[in-house]
C-alpha cells in the first residue's frame, strides 16, 4: 500500500469516527424530541403533576431544578474560583498545591451516587438539614466544585505573565492586579466552568434522590424544604412505569435546559476568540 | 563636574534557587542619563534590571543579597513599600504588553489605581504626546490597544509608564520585537525622555547602546565586567574582555 492510499484510508476512518460521534448526538436528541414533543404543552410546563405525574405537568420539578442547580453554583463558584486564585496567584508550586490539584481531580472522578450517599449521611442527618433544597444543593455543589475549580484554574493560569507584570510594574497591588487584569482576562473561562457545572447539577439524579427530591408536587417555600426535580421526576415516571410519554417530555425539557447551557458556553468561547 | 547619582548598586548577589545569577555587582545609575547594560544573552542583564524595581520578588525561589539605593535609600529594606517603589521606578518590557483594553484605559490604569479621578483625559493626551504617539492615536482612543502595531504598542506602554510619573524608567530590550523604523522612534523617544527621567536600558544590540546611552555596563556570566562612560567603553575599554565583545571577536 503506498503512503497516499494509507493516508486516504486513515482519513476515512477518522471521518467515520467523527460522523459516529455526531450521529449519536443527533439520534439521541432526535429520539427524545420525537417521543417527548407530544407531551409538551403550556399546561405541561406550567402546572403541577396530578396522579403521580400521569397527568398535569412538571412545573414544580422545573422550579426545583433551578433552585438546586442555582444553589449548587452559588456555593461552588466562590469556593472554586477562590481556590483557583489561591493556587495560581498566592502560592508557589509545591507538594501542597499538587496535592490540592490531585484532590480536586479525584473528587471529579467520584461517582455521583457517592456524593448522594455522603450528602444523605452528612448533610441530611449529621448536620440536620433534612431532605431539603439546602442538602441537595450543597451535595451538588460538592460534585461540581472540581469542575469549577479546575476550569477556573486553567483560565487564570492562561493569563500571560507579562500582562500581570505590566500591572505590577505600574505599582498595582496583587489584589488590584487580580481584579483588573487577571479576572477580566479569565472570566470567560471561569464562566464556562460554572455553566458546565450548572448543566451537570441540573441533570444529575443520584446526588439528589437521597437529599432533596420528593414526589410531592408542591412548590418549596424555603431552602429548608424538599422539592421536586426534573431528573428525579423522570426517574420515577420511568421506573414506576407511570407515563412514558411524560417521562420523555420531562427528558426533553431537561435536555433543552442542558443544551441551552452548552450553547451559552460556546457563545462565550466564540466571543472570547473574537476579542483577542 | 560630578554627576548626580540616582541609583546605586552595592555588592549585589542574586540566586535563582542554587544558581548564582548575579555576582557582586557594583554600579551607579546617574540622574538624567541613559545607562545601558550589554552582554551576551543569559548573562544576567534582565535579572539585574529587574532588581532595580524588585520585579524579581514576583518569582519564587529568588534570593537577593546586597543593597540597591534609590536616592540613598535601600529599596531592599524591610520598611520599603514595593508598590511605592514601582511607582517611582517604572518598567517597559521586551514584548509590548498593553492591557487588552482601550488605549485611553491603558494610560489611566496606573493613575486610577493610585487614586487619580480628575483630569484623566488631559493626562492621556499629555502622556501620549510625551511618548510620541498622540498624533497617531488621537482619534481612536477608545479602540482596543491590541489593534495597534507592535511599535505603537510599545510607545503606548511607555506612555502608560509615564502616566504614573516615575523618576526612573527601566527598559528591558524594548526594541527586540520591533522593526528598524519603530526601533528608531523608540530610540529618539528615549533621547527625549532622559531630560526628565533617569533611564536604564538592557539591549543586546551594541550599536543601540553606543547610539543612545551615556554609561554602559558589560556583563558576562553574572558578573559586571566593566562599567564606564559609553564613549570610553566603545573606544578604549579598560577590560580586554569588553574590547573582545565590542569588536565582535566574541559572542
Ligand atoms: N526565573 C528564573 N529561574 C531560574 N533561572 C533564571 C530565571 N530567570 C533567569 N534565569 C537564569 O539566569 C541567567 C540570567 O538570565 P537573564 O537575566 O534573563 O539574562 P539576560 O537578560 O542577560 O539574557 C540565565 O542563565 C537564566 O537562565
Ligand atoms: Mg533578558
Amino acid at each position: 500500500m503506498d503512503r497516499y492510499t494509507k493516508q486516504t484510508i486513515m482519513k476515512g476512518v477518522l471521518w467515520a469516527s467523527a460522523l459516529i460521534t455526531i450521529s449519536f448526538l443527533v439520534i439521541i436528541i432526535g429520539f427524545i424530541v420525537y417521543k417527548g414533543a407530544p407531551a409538551i404543552s403550556w399546561e405541561f410546563l406550567t402546572e403541577a403533576p396530578r396522579r403521580s405525574g400521569r397527568l398535569g405537568g412538571i412545573f414544580p420539578a422545573i422550579v426545583g431544578t433551578i433552585y438546586l442547580a442555582g444553589l449548587a453554583v452559588l456555593v461552588a463558584t466562590p469556593i472554586g474560583v477562590g481556590g483557583a486564585l489561591f493556587l495560581t496567584e498566592f502560592s508557589k508550586e509545591s507538594k501542597f498545591t499538587r496535592f490540592i490539584r490531585f484532590g480536586a481531580d479525584t473528587l471529579n472522578g467520584v461517582p455521583s451516587i457517592i456524593f448522594g450517599l455522603f450528602g444523605f449521611a452528612f448533610l441530611v442527618y449529621y448536620m440536620g438539614f433534612g431532605i431539603s433544597i439546602l442538602s441537595g444543593g450543597l451535595t451538588l455543589a460538592f460534585m461540581i466544585l472540581p469542575t469549577v475549580f479546575r476550569t477556573a484554574e486553567e483560565a487564570i493560569r492562561a493569563v500571560p505573565r507579562w500582562d500581570k507584570e505590566g500591572s505590577y510594574a505600574l505599582g498595582a497591588t496583587k489584589l488590584q492586579t487580580i481584579w483588573h487584569v487577571v479576572l477580566p482576562q479569565s472570566i470567560s473561562g471561569i464562566v464556562t466552568g460554572i455553566i458546565l457545572g450548572l448543566g451537570r447539577a441540573a441533570g444529575e439524579t443520584a446526588p439528589i434522590i437521597f437529599t432533596a427530591a420528593i414526589l410531592n408536587p408542591v412548590l418549596p417555600e424555603s431552602i429548608m424544604q424538599p422539592t421536586m426535580a426534573l431528573p428525579a421526576h423522570l426517574y420515577t415516571l420511568t421506573s414506576e412505569g407511570i407515563s412514558m410519554q411524560n417521562a420523555f417530555g420531562t427528558a426533553l425539557v431537561l435536555i433543552v435546559i442542558v443544551l441551552v447551557f452548552n450553547m451559552l458556553v460556546s457563545l462565550i468561547r466564540k466571543k472570547k476568540a473574537l476579542r483577542r | 563636574m560630578k554627576q548626580m547619582v540616582k541609583m546605586e548598586v552595592h555588592d549585589l548577589n542574586l540566586w535563582y534557587g542554587s544558581f548564582h545569577a548575579l555576582k557582586d555587582i557594583n554600579m551607579k545609575v546617574y540622574k538624567h542619563k541613559v545607562t545601558a547594560f550589554i552582554g551576551p544573552s543569559g548573562c544576567g542583564k534582565s535579572t539585574l534590571i529587574r532588581c532595580l524595581n524588585r520585579m524579581n520578588d514576583l518569582i519564587g525561589n529568588v534570593h537577593v543579597e546586597g543593597r540597591v539605593l534609590l536616592d540613598d535609600k535601600n529599596i531592599y529594606d524591610k520598611d520599603v513599600d514595593v508598590v511605592n517603589l514601582r511607582k517611582r521606578v517604572g518598567m517597559v518590557f521586551q514584548k509590548p504588553n498593553p492591557f487588552p483594553m482601550s488605549i485611553h484605559d491603558n494610560i489611566t490604569y496606573g493613575p486610577k489605581l493610585h487614586g487619580k479621578k480628575r483630569g484623566l483625559d488631559e493626562l492621556v493626551e499629555e502622556k501620549l504626546k510625551d511618548a510620541a504617539l498622540w498624533s497617531e492615536v488621537k482619534d481612536i482612543l477608545g479602540q482596543n490597544a491590541m489593534d495597534l502595531s507592535g511599535g505603537q504598542q510599545q510607545r503606548l506602554c511607555i506612555a502608560r509608564c509615564l502616566a504614573v510619573e516615575p523618576d526612573v524608567i527601566l527598559f528591558d530590550e524594548p526594541c527586540s520585537a520591533l522593526d528598524p523604523i519603530s526601533t528608531g522612534k523608540i530610540e529618539d523617544l528615549i533621547n527625549e525622555l532622559k531630560r526628565h527621567y533617569t533611564i536604564v536600558i538592557v539591549t543586546h544590540n551594541m550599536q543601540q547602546a553606543a547610539r543612545i546611552s551615556d554609561y554602559t555596563g558589560y556583563f558576562y556570566l553574572g558578573e559586571l565586567k566593566e562599567f564606564n562612560k559609553t564613549k570610553k567603553i566603545f573606544t578604549n575599554p579598560d577590560n580586554p574582555e569588553t574590547e573582545r565583545y565590542i569588536t565582535g571577536k566574541f559572542g
